[in-house]
């Protein structure tokens, strides 16, 4: 069966801030660059971030890259890639420039800089004092970058091509990649977009879990589609957790709750922080609330039917300082847990929020894999950046405000490195393989004939559940075993879901199986990847692997410094080596120490 | 008119999850019920920022525009 081709010298997946910065860099070179995306680009969930990008501009406190280097590798617990790290941190202050000059709207001091603030885990003279580093548009920094990006791109010529989902990689047989297969939503054909260079910003895939901040857009696209095609998927065991979701639908509540005097509790009543953290009690780090949490669920003291959640409580604060000081977060709790937080607990989980792991890259943005005894060889005509990619900066744990600024840096270096090697020749149009679009047309072709089969709802909801109980934020062996057995029967009945909805166009709910499709491949990965790390490291922690003095916080270098590479085909691992390297010969490597704050 | 509701249904898929979690109980219960005019309004609605609709929904922010008045009403409701 033939299907339209279009051509172009570079498409991206993804229109989030690494998906614009990235088509930013190709646009403006000439190059004549598509950008698919399944949403408006300023509906990307970027538009979520509120935090804030890192530079060490040191416009409010003294500060130099190298601290925020410091910062990044020790946030990693050493897990992320030093030379990466170096890169990513050298480079912040020239993006943020020029996002400044894009017309990007940053607070300013009062002589007319960038206003810095401080954020956790960034610090001055190598984790001694706190520093300002975070560059922030009020609460909606992520929300004007896009603006920025988007209308820059628009100045640029990039060619949008909106409302229309990426299928799936083709590559020849040499291994190449050749562009992507694309679905438009509004004819429902399918379409080669054929390419010298296909960059994928597809974001993260934080809707695996049943509990996510995550929009419902972040379905893993890019990493679904790299695993079909033979790509592995690096350190998808380390996911980024947040204490408080509301349950059973995941929306935050900030951690300004329990400073204004939140009190976590158990089935029984009890202020269970007690137990746990008996100074700091509920205001206790992150991790350590999230693994109390996950505990008194574990042991029987949850709270609900299901014993699956337990309650903030701020009943006993004044209802005129909740109105005052919480008013958005009374709203939240009345809108998606149906409660008044003035006469009733909050029901609340540990909530996915970040993906660390993603599509091998290193700091160029090329996709990498293991050829030949080398870990590290660029798959030619393949790039990566933002949460979709994994550099890998962020390790085994993310610093707040890092995102943004790895979507600026990798966004652009992606962009950099396709303008780069096709001036040098290494880019040329290769022939597409006369089945080219085969692989997608029958995946569509099996929706549309499936019968008797099972609903992409149910399918995704056991997916969600699995993932929150086996593999959530803190983790025991025996519930990871049995984890990979449940996934994979999960993953099995993926292959017969059913849509009933046959119509060609604006067909969402084709989308959503597809959509699926995607996210089981990153499920398995986060599952197998997890079981199979007996350390605690970072984001991912075991319960039988504790801190003890031979292995500080749980963690075993010996034998677990490196990183996770999860193959589809087989379902099988295979590991390569951290780069404790930096960039520079100059650069002092951030030497292996104990992460404590 | 059915091509005009599967891009208007879609379109509900928002970047913010608070968004996505009211849209899908509306889309459950009053979608298929929209008259033309309102099925206008919401389609007008929609191309709104996210963090402005939010505010809507939310009731931290009044209605924009007196045509949006129902949907967010509606949008409140689910």
């Amino acid at each position: 069966m033939s299907v339209a081709k279009r051509t172009f010298d570079a498409v991206i997946v993804g229109a989030g801030g690494a998906g614009l910065r990235a088509a930013l860099q190709l646009a403006e070179s000439g190059m004549k660059t598509a950008v698919l995306t399944k949403v408006f680009p300023t509906r990307s969930h970027t538009v979520a971030a509120q935090g804030g990008v890192a530079a060490s501009l040191g416009n409010s406190t003294e500060d130099n890259w190298h601290w925020h280097m410091y910062d990044t590798v020790k946030g990693s617990d050493w897990l992320g890639d030093q030379d990466a790290i170096e890169f990513m941190c050298r480079k912040a202050n020239e993006v943020v420039v020029e996002l400044e000059h894009y017309g990007m709207p940053f607070d300013r001091t009062d002589n007319g800089k960038i206003y810095q603030r401080p954020f956790g885990g960034h610090s001055q003279h190598y984790g001694k004092t706190p520093v300002s580093r975070s560059c922030a548009a009020a609460d909606r920094t992520g929300h004007a970058m896009l603006h920025a990006l988007y209308q820059r791109n628009v100045r640029a010529n990039t060619q949008f091509f909106v409302e229309w989902m990426a299928l799936d990689l083709i590559r020849d047989a040499e291994g190449n990649v050749l562009g992507v297969t694309a679905l438009e939503m509004e004819t429902g054909e399918v379409c080669i977009f054929h390419a010298r260079a296909t960059i994928f910003a597809t974001g993260g895939a934080g809707r695996i879990y049943q509990s996510s901040t995550n929009a419902f857009i972040n379905t893993g696209d890019g990493l679904g589609m790299a695993a079909r095609a033979g790509i592995p998927l690096e350190d998808m065991e380390f996911w980024q957790f947040h204490p408080t979701g509301v349950a059973g639908a995941g929306v935050l509540i900030t951690e300004g709750v329990r400073g204004e005097g939140g009190i976590l509790r158990n089935n029984s009543g009890e202020r269970f922080m007690e137990r746990y953290a008996p100074n700091l009690k509920d205001l206790a780090s992150r991790d350590v609330v999230s693994r109390a949490m996950t505990t008194e669920i574990n042991e029987g003291r949850g709270c609900g039917p299901d014993k699956d959640y337990v309650l903030l409580d701020i009943t006993h604060l004044a209802p005129e300082t909740i109105m005052k000081r919480l008013p958005g977060i009374r709203e939240i709790a009345i809108q998606f847990a149906g409660v008044d937080p003035i006469k009733e607990p909050i029901p609340v989980v540990p909530t996915c929020h970040y993906q660390m792991g993603g599509i091998p890259t290193n700091y160029k943005g090329q996709v990498v894999v293991p050829k030949d005894g080398d870990p590290n060889v660029a798959v030619s005509g393949f790039y990566a950046a933002g949460e979709c990619a994994c550099a890998s900066v962020h390790g085994a744990n993310r610093l707040g405000t890092n995102s943004l600024l790895d979507l600026l840096v990798f966004g652009k270096s992606a962009g950099e490195t396709v303008v780069e090697d096709n001036l040098a020749g290494n880019l040329p149009l290769r022939p597409l393989p006369a089945d080219a679009a085969e692989y997608s047309l029958s995946r569509i072709a099996r929706l549309e004939s499936q019968k008797n089969g099972e609903s992409v709802f149910d399918v995704g909801l056991e997916m969600r559940r699995t993932m929150q109980k086996h593999a959530g934020v803190f983790r025991f062996d025996n519930l990871l075993k049995e984890g990979v057995e449940a996934i994979l029967k999960v993953a099995e009945r993926s292959k017969t879901t059913e849509i009933h909805d046959k119509s060609k166009v604006w067909n969402t709910a084709r989308m959503e199986a597809l959509e699926l499709d995607n996210l089981i491949e990153v499920a398995k990965a986060t599952m197998v990847s997890a079981e199979a790390r007996k350390e605690s490291r970072g984001a991912h922690v075991r319960d039988d692997a504790p801190d003890t003095p031979e292995y500080p916080n749980g963690r075993n270098d010996n034998e677990w410094l490196k990183h996770t590479l999860w193959y589809r085909e087989g379902n099988r691992l295979d590991y390569k080596p951290v780069n404790l390297q930096p960039l520079n010969e100059g650069t002092e490597q951030i030497a292996l120490a104990k992460r404590t704050y | 008119m059915s091509i005009e509701r599967g891009r208007v249904r879609w379109q509900c898929r928002r970047a913010l999850l608070e968004l996505d979690l009211v849209f899908t109980r509306f889309l459950e219960r009053h979608f298929e019920h929209l008259d033309e005019k309102q099925l206008a309004d919401l389609d007008d609605l929609l191309r709104c920022e996210d963090h402005e609709l939010w505010a809507m929904v939310n009731g931290s922010q009044p209605c924009g525009q007196d045509r949006w008045k129902e949907i967010i009403a509606l949008l409140r409701q689910s």
